[in-house]
């Protein structure tokens, strides 16, 4: 049950992704409006799939690579959703449902023999501070995405160039301003998984902060957004610098998770 | 039943020839009730805009229709005909058809695409509609002719796209700031150009003007001209960082606004965004202060540009436009060929049933120990035998409707059954879509 909502959901992501990533190169309003609409219904399997397995197991699906690939894949397509239903934003779907797609088919394709569950996972903070990690990690990926789009963009105005593709990309204010939003959620998010992560440490090993890579690379992606939040409240840090840091966070964000291993559950 | 078009426009007749046929719509009455007064015209629109004058009538003689108005085209300006011949273009049947769905969608204007045309069609027909020249066919094609025109707005992009240098920037504007309706436009220095992308801006719903010039008082009173606020030119610097919008067109003779300016300006802003536009030459501003980072800088050049491009892209969408006409092409011509068998085959019908009664009558009447159910059965097998007949001519008569050989047939059979009710009635048939 929960494998066939998985593949259905592999599918729709699969659909909506080459459905908004064809709507970057040629004009067509009525299929961007059916890629919205498949990737809805695909959000929905996910979070079908999701839940069901949750019933299933009895824990939040976050305590493996499989897992927790998934969950941020959904939590990524969750967020666009709502912002382009916001901002009418439908580029934004060329550059982000592509991330949650490669997510989820990594995550499909990692088979994780069944296991009885690590004891010290067994604790509320634990799923509290590991699902507000992946929403903060979505936001940020969300940021990048439309961070990304927005350098696309500005390069076009710098450079005279107005293209099929300039016609198409949101306004710098709206994008600068979709940015903004997610780093509002992203953060205050990430910091509160930081703090309840630490007491689901001390819990667990009996100290809130060891210094291992996790909680390092956590502690340096927290201070990169400090900084950009921080330049742009006190100096109105915006445009070009402020969206190449994002970007340059979300790498961080990025290598954190796939490459840092959690020492206290791995 | 045809529809003609005879006309002149952009295309074939300078402004000078057009400004003389062009008919004044306070006074649209008296050519109106002229054009159906001629001879075989039987309804008739006018189209008189600055860039077209076109008659849309239904005749039965095309010839003649096409040329009797064109003569009053010219009598009724009092022109020699002669001289304005050769300015004239006419269409009948599927042409005539097609001419005005493209004009009615924008296809056939001087800048593709451009809004007003439809209105002022729409307008045209209804002085028609109100001094009763136009009747049941040209109401239908003209209605036909906005839903297509409506179609191809929403079907295709022709009209989405700036074509005027103060549109342009007007779009260019929501591309970096986005909404407009928060943010402030100031005009530096004065001049046709800037006070209409001024305009522009305002009616795209921008909140403020600030308006400076080298003479004061020109400034103050563009300034009460668009309900905004005037500086002094020695100061304007001063305020520009409240501007979102910069639009300057002076004619000084060097550079009013350096990289400098522009760096201390977005620090005030706090980073946001400012556009500005140059339009003087030589320029107000330095070319530099596009290196500024949150500060945008165009010309008159780059706007020239963009409205360039827009056109390209519509003449691709008008092939699109083409399309979409074609289509409702077929089916109008559909219609209207019915419009002329369906009477015909009706006007059979009731001739074949006005004679099967009759005779039934009659051998009933003379019918002594008639059994119960015998006349119960006699209608039956004579509606047979009157559908059998009549079903090949009726299929013929509707292939022929859409073939175009409609007049012959009914010619024929007008006179081999003597269907005298076909001559006027069909004026006044009103038929379903």
């Amino acid at each position: 049950m929960t494998h066939m909502f998985f593949i259905l959901t592999v599918a729709l992501y699969g659909c909506a992704t080459a459905a908004y990533l064809t709507c970057l190169l040629r004009t067509l309003p009525a299929l961007a409006l059916w890629a919205s609409r498949i990737l809805a219904v695909g959000f929905t399997a996910h979070l079908l799939s999701t839940i069901h397995l949750a019933s299933k197991m009895k824990y939040l699906p976050l305590t493996n690579m499989q897992e927790s690939l998934s969950f941020f894949s959904l939590a990524i397509v969750g967020g666009f959703i709502f912002f382009e239903r916001k901002y009418k934003v439908t580029t934004l779907g060329s550059f982000v449902t592509p991330v949650a797609l490669v997510m989820l088919i990594a995550s499909s394709s990692l088979h994780v023999a069944v296991r009885q569950l690590h004891p010290i996972l067994q604790s509320n903070w634990f799923w509290f501070h590991a699902m507000l990690a992946f929403v903060s990690y979505a936001s940020f990926t969300i940021a990048a995405g439309v961070d990304v789009m927005y350098l696309i963009q500005r390069r076009f105005l710098k450079t005279k160039h107005f293209g099929a593709l300039f016609q198409k990309l949101p306004s710098l204010e709206t994008m600068d301003e979709i940015s903004y939003r997610c780093l509002t959620v992203g953060f205050p998010l990430l910091t509160v998984a930081i703090i309840s992560g630490a007491i689901w440490s001390e819990q667990a090993i009996g100290s809130y902060w060891v210094w291992d890579h996790k909680q390092t690379w956590s502690l340096i992606i927290w201070f990169i957004y400090a900084a950009l939040l921080h330049g742009r409240l006190t100096i109105g840090w915006r445009g070009k610098r402020a969206a190449i840091l994002s970007i340059f966070g979300f790498i961080v964000v990025l290598f954190s998770f796939l490459a840092m291993e959690h020492s206290i559950i791995w | 039943m045809n529809i003609i078009v005879v006309g002149l426009s952009h295309k074939t007749a300078t402004v000078e020839i057009r400004e003389k046929v062009a008919f004044s719509p306070n006074q649209i009455e008296k050519p109106l009730g002229e054009l159906i007064g001629l001879e075989g015209i039987i309804e008739g629109v006018i189209v008189s805009t600055c860039n077209r004058v076109e008659i849309y009538a239904t005749t039965r003689d095309v010839a003649g229709g096409i040329a009797r108005i064109k003569r009053f085209m010219a009598e009724y300006h009092r022109l020699p005909f002669e001289s304005l011949e050769p300015h004239l273009y006419s269409y009948h049947a599927e042409a005539a058809i097609r001419h005005v769905f493209r004009v009615a969608s924008s296809l056939d204007s001087m800048i593709v695409g451009e809004p007003q045309i439809l209105g002022q069609i729409k307008t045209s027909y209804g002085y028609a509609a109100e001094f009763k020249s136009s009747g049941i066919i040209l109401n239908r094609f003209l209605h036909k002719a906005f839903s297509v025109a409506k179609r191809v707005r929403t079907e295709t992009k022709i009209a989405s796209s700036a074509v005027s240098v103060a549109f342009a920037a007007v779009e260019l504007a929501k591309k970096i700031l986005g909404d407009l309706s928060d943010k402030t436009v100031m005009l530096i220095g004065a001049g046709e150009m800037c006070e209409l992308a001024a305009k522009h801006f305002l009616n795209s719903g921008a909140k403020g003007v600030i308006v400076t010039n080298r003479t004061f008082e020109r400034a103050e009173r563009l300034a009460e001209e668009f309900g905004g606020e005037a500086v002094r030119f020695e100061s304007f610097l001063e305020h520009l960082h409240r501007a979102d919008i910069v639009l300057s067109s002076t004619g000084a003779p060097h550079c009013i606004i350096g990289p400098e300016d522009a760096k201390e300006i977005v620090k005030r802003r706090r980073s946001k965004p400012i556009f500005f536009i140059d339009i003087a030459v030589p320029r107000d501003i330095d070319p530099k202060v596009d290196d500024v980072e949150n500060a945008y800088l165009f010309t008159v050049d780059h706007l020239q540009e963009i409205v360039q491009a827009n056109l390209a892209q519509r003449s691709l969408e008008a092939e699109k436009a083409e399309e979409i006409i074609d289509q409702e092409i077929g089916q109008f011509h559909k219609w209207l060929s019915t419009l002329e068998v369906t009477p015909a085959i009706v006007a059979l019908r009731s001739r074949f049933d006005e004679i099967r009664r009759a005779e039934l009558d009659k051998t009933i009447a003379g019918w002594k120990d008639l059994p119960p159910d015998a006349e119960k059965r006699l209608e039956a097998l004579t509606v047979a035998m009157m559908n059998k007949l009549l079903h090949t001519p009726t299929s013929v008569l509707k292939q022929a409707g859409q073939g175009g050989r409609v007049d012959l047939y009914i010619d024929a059979l007008r006179q081999l059954f003597e269907l005298e009710s076909l001559q006027r009635d069909d004026e006044e048939l009103e038929l379903e879509e």
